[in-house]
């Protein structure tokens, strides 16, 4: 009843969300039992990178639900992307058993390479997937909750903020590219032959991580919606907007702060363990300051503070990144770069900002012609 | 005595060494005593000099070592090149005529010129093969003896940089006979650090042969010396006193205390010259994203610029090296500050006010500098030459050595700092900037220029960019990504200094510099750098607005 209403009031997401609902239905029919010869066939290469894309989109919900919903601009949210990537990862790992290069049953292949006798602590349990599941949500929300206590209870603010979200995530991507951390340093992990015992390379199982990676933005979607309607969402835009005041008023900032940001760093954690067996490979890469730059701009693009519009920035950079890289690789960066400054410039609010601009010219409109 | 343990052993498998050694000093004697005649009848020196040079061609080896000895006792001009071609094995003579040449590889060929180039019959040859000449071929007891030679000869050399380097020669192997020799040229010695290495060459001697207050006087004197060979000879030391032996130890332990204090000398050095790279890289940020609050992600392109302005300006100048850099140091100033400019103008003057949304717009200046460059000059990554006057070291003493280009690297920081105050607290632009920075909209109603000050401070910063981009085209490749590896320890510096505060900069560049290199010993280089990170992390939460917090009230929301 409480979602009904909530979902009432957002007809953006709605529109979303009955617009992901017919692409799953659709793909996979697509896919699976259209003949290749058809116009209408999807390539299963198209579907996994449709799945990347909502991995992408998933994470830029995370992170506008703490950019624009509690105005902390994070450089670092890759990092929880990339640790519960990691995580997925791992299990990944453990299951090529011996069909790995070296053939042993429990190490991993680079681990044989670096002459290791014994798989690490930290390598223990996850051959079984409720553990790695486990840690996928655990490892991203523990180092939130622990960067976000420090920080919001030293009531680090602003820049100050952002630059040591950028901190943590340079340190983590030093230390996964040492070799000695045991995450298979610079190639990262790969290779994954299967997840829950289907094969990784199979039809069926793409369309079903595709279908897994819809299902979790649209709850990890309709869940961040449900927060920023709540009393938790409102107090957290007034912490956005008025720190000090809040304070005052007798809000405790640093808890509100640091819940939000949990469970943003777990929905980010989620969108990397997905994005994994897509992409069949993790690296250090993935932490790089870089990531979560583009990863603001997406947020930014799409129009912040706004969730769906983190979804639909999210779709269409990655969208226009992989064409033009593919079409014109000389002019994509030309182009990025352009759309970065074009969109700060006049579109503040992102492009579903041009949508509501339309609505008020036209109640504008409206009452002029009234009067 | 485990050294003369193993010479016993040697001599008594090898009987047939001992005949050498002692056929070779008889050649040696019978030779030297016929040059001494040939000097004493009054021959005309040049004809012996002829033949010895002759007898190089030759091969015993007997007769080489006494034209060896002739060439050096006569000393002309040819012979220093001569014996160090010799040494390296680049010495031949022509298989016809036995004229002497001197071998050069120059790319896969051979180029021969002759010793003599009075003579105009001999020509330099360049050929792809050694056909026609001959090496002259040495062995290592001639090799040993042309060494000793050199170093003899070098010790009256009238530079005394050559005398210098003749007594470490001969410190690296200290031989009996050396002594007498040193004797003499220690009198006559007029440069410090000669006499000095003399002296400890003199000690190293006595510690072996002199008697036990000659070997006290010895370690005394070595105690103070930093040379490796003095600490050979001290632990190789055999006392006849236990008085002895305890001197020797704690003359051991000094010079180890000794090389540990310059040790971290050097550390600490490193960690300053690192220190200011991160400095200077930060610096211009300081400006812009201190001062103008602008988080301006096109810095590091910025830096890029300069490093290719440097880079245009060698290619400009291509037979004046020594010059290209402090022509590239303005060059660069003016290129990165009027880029800087036209961001401002084009994009920043929209977004004052709005922090946060400079930095996407900057991260996109950035990638579409990024590509710019790479369309110009290819992605592939180019290289500055160093320039011979930043080349080389400073050396204090035997252990502690000063490169030149990092000492003028912090030089430079210091200097770009220093003039950068002098701007910011010395002149009406400075004011006006500060002013700006404080209170926009005060500053504009007492008649301030905001707009035009904004552009200046930004080029101002840019500019600054552009001189760090210079210091970091010496230091590594020129490349399109140049920028993206300093932009993050950049922001790292001005934040954890305090934003806004110029000073916090540089102490933070410097101090982080510092500890990173402290730190690198016994965690390497990756992992000294991730403390550095997870100690500004938590320093951040001990000082929320870093080392400097601004005062006052404009510095809180």
């Amino acid at each position: 009843m409480l979602l009904m209403n909530i979902l009432k009031n957002d007809k953006p997401g709605l529109w979303l969300l009955g617009i992901l609902l017919v692409v799953s239905i659709a793909v996979p029919i697509l896919n699976l039992l259209v003949p290749e010869n058809s116009a209408f066939h999807i390539s299963t290469y198209t579907v996994t990178l449709l799945g990347k894309y909502l991995t992408y989109a998933l994470l830029a919900v995370a992170a506008d639900l703490v950019w624009g919903y509690l105005g902390i601009l994070t450089l670092g949210h890759a990092a929880f992307f990339a640790l519960g990537g990691y995580a997925m990862g791992m299990y990944l790992m453990r299951q090529i058993g011996e069909r790995g290069v070296y053939g042993d049953p429990v190490l991993p292949d680079f681990m044989v390479f670096l002459s290791w006798q014994e798989l690490p602590w930290f390598w223990q349990g996850f051959d079984q997937f409720w553990f790695a599941a486990l840690m996928i949500i655990l490892i991203p929300g523990i180092l939130a909750y622990v960067f976000g206590y420090l920080a919001f209870r030293s009531r680090v603010t602003g820049v100050y903020l952002s630059i040591i979200t950028q901190a943590m995530t340079y340190a983590l991507m030093l230390a996964f590219f040492r070799n000695e951390m045991g995450f298979g340093g610079n190639n990262g992990l790969t290779d994954f032959k299967d997840i829950l015992g289907f094969d990784l390379r199979a039809d069926s199982t793409r369309i079903a991580l595709f279908l897994a990676s819809a299902a979790a933005l649209a709850i990890g979607y309709v869940l961040s919606r449900i927060i920023v309607s709540s009393r938790l969402g409102l107090a957290s835009v007034a912490i956005r907007d008025a720190e000090s005041r809040s304070r005052f008023i007798g809000y405790r900032v640093e808890n509100i702060k640091l819940w939000v940001f949990v469970f943003s760093a777990i929905l980010a954690g989620i969108a990397g363990a997905l994005y994994v067996p897509q992409v069949g490979i993790i690296n250090p890469g993935e932490f790089s300051p870089l990531n979560s730059i583009e990863l603001v701009i997406w947020v930014a693009i799409g129009g912040r503070g706004t969730l769906y519009g983190a979804i639909i920035g999210a779709l269409l950079v990655n969208y226009s990144k992989t064409y033009f890289t593919a079409a014109l690789p000389e002019i994509w960066l030309y182009a990025l770069g352009a759309l970065f400054i074009l969109v700060t410039l006049y579109l503040p609010k992102g492009i579903v900002g041009l949508w509501s601009l339309r609505k008020t010219r036209k109640t504008q409109k409206m009452r002029e012609e009234k009067t | 005595m485990p050294l003369s343990a193993t010479t016993v052993s040697v001599k008594k498998t090898f009987p047939p060494l001992l005949f050498f050694f002692v056929s070779f000093f008889m050649s040696f004697f019978m030779l030297m005593s016929i040059a001494q005649q040939t000097v004493a009848s009054e021959i005309p020196a040049e004809s012996s000099l002829e033949d010895a040079w002759k007898t190089l061609s030759q091969k015993n080896y007997n007769k080489k070592a006494g034209a060896i000895e002739v060439i050096a006792q006569q000393n002309p001009p040819e012979a220093r090149p001569a014996m160090k071609a010799m040494l390296e094995g680049q010495l031949y003579y022509a298989k016809r005529g036995k004229a002497l040449y001197f071998l050069k590889e120059v790319n896969d060929n051979y180029e021969f010129t002759p010793l003599f180039d009075t003579d105009p019959a001999l020509k330099p040859v360049l050929q792809e093969n050694r056909r026609g000449f001959k090496k002259v071929k040495v062995n290592n007891r001639l090799r040993r003896m042309i060494r000793q030679l050199l170093a003899v000869m070098q010790l009256k050399h009238e530079d005394a940089d050559i005398r210098l380097a003749a007594v470490q020669e001969l410190l690296k192997n200290p031989e009996t006979e050396a002594a007498d020799l040193v004797k003499n040229a220690i009198g006559k010695e007029t440069d410090q650090r000669v006499i000095t290495s003399m002296q400890t060459l003199l000690a190293v001697i006595q510690l072996e042969n002199g008697d036990e207050t000659a070997q006290l006087a010895a370690i005394n004197t070595l105690a103070n010396s930093l040379n490796s060979s003095a600490m050979n000879a001290l632990t190789a030391y055999q006392a006849p006193t236990k008085a002895l032996e305890n001197k020797a130890q704690s003359a051991i332990n000094k010079i180890n205390d000794k090389r540990d204090l310059y040790a971290k000398a050097e550390t600490i050095f490193f960690g300053l010259s690192l220190g200011s790279v991160l400095a200077l890289s930060a610096i211009g940020l300081a400006i812009t994203f201190g001062v103008m609050g602008v988080i301006n992600m096109a810095h590091g392109e910025l830096m890029m610029i300069g490093a290719y302005t440097t880079y245009v300006v060698q290619l400009l100048m291509p037979d004046n090296i020594a010059m290209s850099i402090l022509v590239a140091i303005p060059a660069a100033f003016i290129v990165s500050g009027l880029v800087g400019i036209a961001i401002e103008r084009g994009v920043i003057r929209h977004l004052y006010g709005r922090p946060l949304e400079t930095l996407l717009a900057t991260f996109g200046v950035s990638l579409v500098l990024q590509q710019t460059v790479r369309s110009i000059f290819s992605p592939l990554n180019r290289s500055v030459e160093t320039p011979e006057w930043m080349s080389g070291a400073w050396q204090i003493n035997e252990v502690l050595a000063l490169t030149w280009n990092r000492l003028y690297i912090i030089f430079f920081c210091l200097a770009v700092f220093m003039a950068l105050i002098a701007v910011m607290k010395k002149t009406s632009l400075g004011l006006q900037v500060r002013a700006v920075s404080q209170n926009r909209t005060m500053a504009r109603a007492m008649g301030v220029r905001s707009k035009w000050v904004d552009a200046l401070t930004f080029g101002l910063g840019s500019g600054i960019a552009g001189l760090a981009g210079v210091a970091l085209s010496l230091l590594t490749n020129v490349g399109p990504n140049l920028g993206q590896a300093y932009i993050i320890d950049s922001f790292m510096v001005v934040v954890f200094g305090g934003v806004g505060n110029l000073w916090g900069t540089l102490v933070a560049g410097m101090s982080l510099g510092v500890i990173n290199k402290l730190l690198e010993p016994w965690a390497g280089a990756v992992l000294a750098k991730i403390l550095v990170l997870i100690f500004i992390i938590l320093f951040i939460q001990k000082r929320p607005k870093g080392l400097f917090p601004q005062r006052g009230r404009a510095a809180e929301d």
